[in-house]
């Protein structure tokens, strides 16, 4: 019995971060975005500073008519907003924000390997909103996407092994009891990689051709109205949480900081993983968007080979050090 | 020398985040009224009693857009055995403000200064035909209407502030002589 509600709790727990923190990201981006532009942003809903903009968002949304094109994959249409948005929910699950059993949703053994491949079925859901929306642009969205994905798929996984290597394990959790202050300097190439590479996963600025809006409409997304737009807008911030506590975890040594480590260990991981996403933002704020052949080239000749490099100098010194 | 890879974008990054860091630029009208310049041209205000019924500004607008109506009125003679004076009564002072191009040429063309530049600029309505105020409008514009600007420091004095003072010495220094006769 008690089982059972440890579990229902931790459920719930991780449920309601992953409402909360994809929101707070998306509110941040509105007035950091703005104040980068010299604007204010979002001023009147919920009287404070528009606090309250993107749930008067989603209220809009909810309300809007669900249109299903008549050509469509009916089916398949309908579901893509949901194999978009589960695998995001999944892994958050096993991201451990804090030293212990107590601070992460369930210990995975396989940690990285599990991450990894249910992040990279998120995609699925815009393959197959691009194939079902029976639309050209929705078709090239579609496609652009499973060729970004193809790309840099590569390079984050290099990056990732990079780190297992170096821990000894697979294990998320292993990796952040193994981690000491001086694998930032040494792993730091790594780590842009996998941001990086992460960034063109989830399709954001400035690798966003496959929603690319001056070119293709928007995308997989063009044909999505109402509820199921809104789910796709979520996957995509719920995206940013997952990555940028990835990166974290994996690379910025999660729950340890200078002080504070005891009890505290779960405010690291929160601002750190802070940290990532306001970067995330200001680079969506700086950047133009990559052309397409601009954003091949930077998977094949830039991070697959700074990548190796990574893995060849983890290797030798972990092996100097031994 | 080639530019280091990623020097373009470190400065593009630069230059966002000292955005973020100054003072925005939107305004936020209406819960802020804006800062106005003190001389803004925002509407035409009507003094009317300086008006006369010249009709000069209705002569020279380029819009046609000032509509005046009058009529003459007699006024019996200041001192016994003098002779009637005829007045000009103004009826009608209208400006439709959805002809109105704001040039300010009946402005400056008052030779009475009974129509000045009012900063106000909140007189929008649903209906065009609302667009044409009346002269009680106009006249309420008129204590919207900033004074004057000062004089210079070491301005020549005014002409009718000089006429009065003359006036006044005149006849301080007659009563002075009254007094010592």
């Amino acid at each position: 019995m008690n089982d059972v509600l440890d579990v229902a709790l931790r459920l719930l727990v991780v449920l309601a971060v992953f409402l909360v923190l994809p929101l707070v990201v998306g509110q941040t981006e509105h007035k950091v975005m703005a104040h980068m532009q010299g604007r204010l942003g979002p001023m009147y809903a919920g009287g404070f500073h528009g606090w309250a903009q993107l749930i008067a968002d989603g209220v809009k949304f909810a309300q809007k008519e669900d249109v299903v094109p008549a050509n469509a994959d009916r089916r398949i249409f309908q579901l893509a907003p949901a194999v978009a948005l589960i695998p995001y929910l999944i892994v958050i699950v096993a991201i451990p924000i804090g030293p212990g059993e107590g601070a992460v949703g369930t210990v995975v053994d396989a940690g990285i390997f599990f991450v990894l491949a249910v992040m990279g079925a998120g995609v699925l859901g815009s393959l197959m909103a691009g194939w079902a929306s029976a639309n050209k642009f929705s078709l090239l969205g579609g496609l652009r996407t499973a060729a970004q994905l193809l790309s840099y798929e590569l390079p984050m996984l290099l990056a990732a092994a990079s780190v297992a290597m170096a821990a000894g394990t697979v294990s998320l959790v292993g990796i952040l009891d193994a981690f000491e202050w001086w694998w930032l300097p040494w792993q730091i190439i790594g780590a842009f990689v996998f941001f990086v590479a992460g960034l063109a996963e989830l399709q954001r600025p400035p690798f966003d051709m496959p929603i690319a809006d001056s070119e293709i409409i928007f995308g997989a997304y063009t044909e999505y109205t109402g509820l199921r737009f809104a789910l796709f807008l979520l996957a995509e911030y719920a995206g940013i949480v997952i990555l940028c506590g990835l990166t974290t975890v994996l690379f910025l040594g999660g729950w340890h900081g200078p002080w504070g480590a005891d009890g505290l260990g779960w405010v690291w991981t929160l601002l750190k993983t802070a940290v990532l996403a306001f970067v995330i933002i200001w680079l969506r704020v700086t950047t133009p968007r990559l052309r397409e052949d601009q954003l091949q080239k930077l998977a094949w000749t830039t991070l697959v080979p700074l990548a190796l490099a990574q893995i060849a100098l983890t290797g030798i010194v972990k092996v100097v050090i031994q | 020398m080639p530019p280091i890879p990623g020097s373009g974008l470190a400065k593009g990054l630069a230059v966002t985040l000292r955005t973020m860091t100054k003072k925005t630029v939107t305004a936020q009208y209406p819960d802020v009224q804006p800062d106005l310049p003190p001389r803004t041209r925002g509407v035409i205000g009507l003094f009317e009693e300086n008006c006369t019924v010249c009709m000069l500004c209705a002569r020279e607008c380029p819009d046609w857009c000032i509509y005046i109506d009058s009529h003459k009125e007699t006024v019996p003679p200041a001192a016994p055995g003098g002779r009637e004076r005829s007045r000009n009564v103004l009826d009608r002072f209208a400006i439709d403000f959805s002809l109105c191009m704001y040039c300010g040429i009946c402005i400056e063309v008052c030779p009475f200064d009974a129509l000045f530049w009012s900063p106000e600029f909140e007189y929008a309505e649903t209906d065009i035909h609302e667009l044409t105020h009346e002269r009680d409008k106009l006249r309420e514009w008129m204590w919207t209407v900033p004074a004057p600007p000062a004089l210079d420091p070491g301005a020549e004095e005014p002409k009718e502030i000089a006429a009065a003072r003359k006036a006044a010495d005149k006849l301080a220094a007659q009563q002075r002589q009254e007094g010592q006769e």
